[in-house]
C-alpha cells in the first residue's frame, strides 16, 4: 500500500505550459489579465501620480495655497504658475494639489464607511437566508427609492458643513449596491463544500462568514469599491458645488469648479484646469474598476 | 396586474409616512429656527411670529396640525419666509419648470443613448463602436456641474448662439436640458450596448433572421424589446438622478424651478417649504418606480406580477 503512494512509483511527466497556468493563483491571473488592459493600467498608473502629486507636491512647491498676490490678481497659466493664479493671485496649480487631497481623502473615507456597511448587510442576508433575507433585502430595494441626495443636502444645511457628517453621510447612502452584490456572492458559495466543512467542524457563525466567506468574495468587493470611489467623489463635488462641502481656506476640487464656473468669462483657466483634473480621475478610477472587474470575474469576462 | 399595482401603492404608505416623519423632526431639532436670522426681531414679536405658525405649541400638536392637514386636505402650509404665500402655491409655481426640464432632458437621455447603444452593438467593434463608447466615455466622466458651465463658455460666451442663463424661449431649453440629459445619455448608451448584445446571440434572433427578416426589423422589432430590459430598470434610479440634478443645472442656467428653490429653502432654514418639497421629490420617486416596475414586467414575459 505504502510503495503505491511513494513518489517515485508515480510517472514523471514534466508539465505542460498549459498545466502550469492552471496551477497559478487566481490572484496572479488577474494581475496579469490585468496588465495587458491599457486602458486599465493607464487609468492605475494616473491615480498613482495624482495621488502622489497631492501629497508631495504642495510640500515641494515655492508656494503655498492660502498666499496671496493681490498686485498680480488672476493671471493665466506661465511658467512661474504654470496653470495660472485666482483673482486673489493665489497659484492654482498648488490649491489644486491641496483641494485633491481633500477630494480624494473624502472619497477614500466615505467609501470605506460605504464598504463597512454594505458588507457586512450583505453577508448577514445572504448567510442567514431566508425570512431574514427578505426583511433585509426587502428595506435596501425600498432604501433604493428614496431620494438621498436630498437628505444629505438636508443634513449637510442643519447640521453644518462638518467633514466627517460629511463622509459619513454620503457613505451611508453608498453601501446599497455593495450589500445587493455581496449578498449574491455569498448565497453562491454558502451551499459549497469548505463552507460545510467549516460547519461542521463546528465553528461559529461569525466565524464563518467573517473568515471563510468574505475572503472568497473579495473579488467583487474591490471591484465594487473600485467604483464606489468616483460616486463618492461625485456626490462631495455635487455638494461642494451647491456650496455645501468643505469650508473655505479648505478647498475640494467641487469648491475650485464651483469658483471657476463663477469666473469663467473672464477667467477660464479657474474652470477648465480644475474641471479636467475632476474628470481624469473620475476616468480613471471607472476604467481601472471596469478593467480590474474583467480581470477577477470570470463570468463577464467572456463578453 | 391590478394586484400589483395595488398591493405596490399600498406598500408606498408607510415609506412616505417614514420620510414626512423623519424630515419633520430632523428639521425642529435642529439649531436656529426660521426667524433667527431677522435681527430686528423683537421678543414679543417673535412670539406673534410662532403663535401665527403654530411653533408655539408642543411638538406632538405640531406634527398631528401638519399630518392631519396634509392627509384631509393635501395643505403643505404657509412658506416661512414668503410671507402670505403657502407652500402649495409656490409648488404650483416653480414645479411645472422643473418637471419640462426633467422630461426633456430623459427624452434626450433616452433618444441619444438608445441610437449610441444600438449603433454600437450591431456594428461591435468598428470605428462606430469606439466613437459610441468614447462619447459615452465622456458622459460618465464629465459631472454635469463641469459640462453646464463650458457649454456656457463655448455656446453661449463664445459662440453667442445662446443665452447664458434664463428661462424664456425655447432656446433657452437645449443647453440645460443637454448637460443634463448627456450623463444619462451615456448610462443608457453603455446599458442598451450591453443588453442588444446579449440578446443578438439568441436562438429566435437567429430564427428571425433565417426566415428572412431584414435586419432592420430584426433588430428594432425583435432584438430591441429584450435589448432594453437594462434600460427599463435603470430609468427609476435615471429619474431620481435627472430630479436631484436638476438643483445644480437650475443653479448655473439660473432656472426658476423647484430645485433651485429647494436648496435656497434649506438653506433659509423655510421648515415648511423644504417639508413640502421633499415631501413632493419622494412621493414623485416612489410612484415613477412603481410605473418602471410595472413597465419592467410588461416588456419581459419571463416576469410575471406577484
Amino acid at each position: 500500500m505504502a510503495s503505491t503512494c511513494s513518489p517515485s512509483s508515480l510517472p514523471v511527466t514534466p508539465l505542460t505550459p498549459d498545466q502550469l497556468e492552471q496551477g497559478s493563483s487566481l490572484w496572479r491571473d488577474a494581475w496579469h489579465r490585468l496588465a495587458k488592459n491599457k486602458i486599465a493600467v493607464f487609468g492605475g498608473a494616473t491615480l498613482i501620480v495624482l495621488t502622489i502629486a497631492c501629497i508631495f507636491g504642495p510640500l515641494i512647491s515655492s508656494y503655498s495655497y492660502e498666499d496671496q498676490n493681490l498686485n498680480l490678481g488672476a493671471s493665466g497659466p506661465s511658467l512661474s504658475h504654470w496653470l495660472g493664479t485666482d483673482t486673489l493671485g493665489r497659484d492654482l496649480l498648488v490649491r489644486l494639489l491641496v483641494g485633491g487631497r481633500i477630494s480624494i481623502g473624502v472619497g477614500l473615507c466615505a467609501t470605506i464607511v460605504a464598504l463597512t456597511i454594505g458588507v457586512i448587510y450583505g453577508a448577514v442576508a445572504g448567510f442567514f437566508g431566508g425570512k431574514t433575507d427578505a426583511v433585509m433585502m426587502r428595506i435596501v430595494d425600498i432604501m433604493y427609492a428614496l431620494p438621498f441626495t436630498i437628505f444629505v443636502i438636508l443634513l449637510m444645511v442643519f447640521f453644518g458643513r462638518n467633514i466627517v457628517l460629511l463622509f459619513v453621510a454620503i457613505g451611508a447612502v453608498e453601501w446599497l449596491t455593495m450589500a445587493r452584490i455581496v449578498r449574491g456572492q455569498i448565497m453562491s458559495i454558502k451551499k459549497m463544500e469548505f463552507i460545510e466543512a467549516a460547519r461542521s467542524l463546528g465553528l461559529g457563525k461569525r466565524r464563518i462568514i467573517f473568515r471563510h466567506m468574505i475572503p472568497n468574495v473579495l473579488g467583487p468587493i474591490i471591484v465594487y469599491t473600485t467604483l464606489t470611489i468616483p460616486a463618492v467623489m461625485l456626490l462631495e463635488a455635487f455638494l461642494s458645488f451647491l456650496g455645501l462641502g468643505v469650508q473655505p481656506p479648505l478647498s475640494s476640487w467641487g469648491v475650485l469648479i464651483k469658483d471657476g464656473a463663477e469666473k469663467m468669462e473672464e477667467f477660464w483657466w479657474l474652470l477648465v484646469f480644475p474641471g479636467s483634473i475632476f474628470s481624469l480621475t473620475l476616468f480613471s478610477l471607472n476604467f481601472l474598476g471596469d478593467g480590474l472587474r474583467d480581470a477577477l470575474d470570470v463570468q463577464s469576462s467572456k463578453d | 396586474m391590478f394586484r400589483f399595482i395595488a398591493r405596490r401603492l399600498l406598500q408606498t404608505i408607510p415609506v412616505l409616512w417614514f420620510i414626512v416623519t423623519a424630515t419633520f423632526f430632523m428639521i425642529r431639532f435642529v439649531p436656529g429656527g426660521p426667524f433667527t436670522a431677522e435681527k430686528a426681531v423683537t421678543p414679543e414679536i417673535l412670539r406673534n411670529l410662532e403663535a401665527h405658525y403654530g411653533l408655539n405649541k408642543p411638538l406632538y400638536q405640531q406634527y398631528f396640525d401638519y399630518m392631519s392637514n396634509l392627509v384631509l386636505r393635501g395643505d403643505l402650509g404657509p412658506s416661512f419666509k414668503y410671507a402670505s404665500r403657502t407652500v402649495n402655491e409656490i409648488i404650483a409655481d416653480k414645479l411645472p419648470v422643473s418637471i419640462e426640464l426633467g422630461a426633456i432632458s430623459l427624452g434626450v437621455a433616452l433618444f441619444f443613448g438608445l441610437i449610441l447603444g444600438i449603433i454600437a452593438a450591431v456594428k461591435r467593434n468598428s470605428i462606430f463602436d469606439y466613437m459610441a463608447s468614447s462619447v459615452a466615455m465622456i458622459g460618465i466622466c464629465v459631472p454635469t456641474f463641469v459640462l453646464g458651465p463650458l457649454l456656457v463658455l463655448f455656446f453661449a460666451i463664445h459662440l453667442g448662439w445662446f443665452n447664458a442663463s434664463g428661462w424664456y424661449s425655447n432656446l433657452d431649453r437645449i443647453l440645460p436640458s443637454a448637460t443634463l440629459g448627456m450623463v444619462y445619455a451615456a448610462y443608457v448608451a453603455r446599458l442598451t450596448r450591453g443588453g442588444m448584445l446579449e440578446v443578438l446571440n439568441q436562438d429566435y434572433i437567429r430564427t428571425a433572421r433565417a426566415k428572412g427578416a431584414s435586419e432592420i426589423r430584426v433588430i428594432f422589432k425583435h432584438a430591441l424589446r429584450g435589448g432594453i430590459l437594462p434600460v427599463v430598470s435603470f430609468l427609476g434610479p435615471a429619474i431620481a438622478g435627472i430630479l436631484t440634478g436638476s438643483f445644480v443645472i437650475e443653479m448655473i442656467f439660473q432656472i426658476p424651478g423647484l430645485g433651485r428653490e429647494f436648496v435656497n429653502s434649506a438653506f433659509n432654514r423655510d421648515y415648511t417649504l423644504v417639508l413640502g418639497t421633499v415631501i413632493l421629490y419622494a412621493s414623485l420617486i416612489v410612484m415613477l418606480n412603481l410605473i418602471v416596475d410595472v413597465a419592467q414586467v410588461w416588456l419581459n414575459p419571463k416576469l410575471k406580477f406577484e
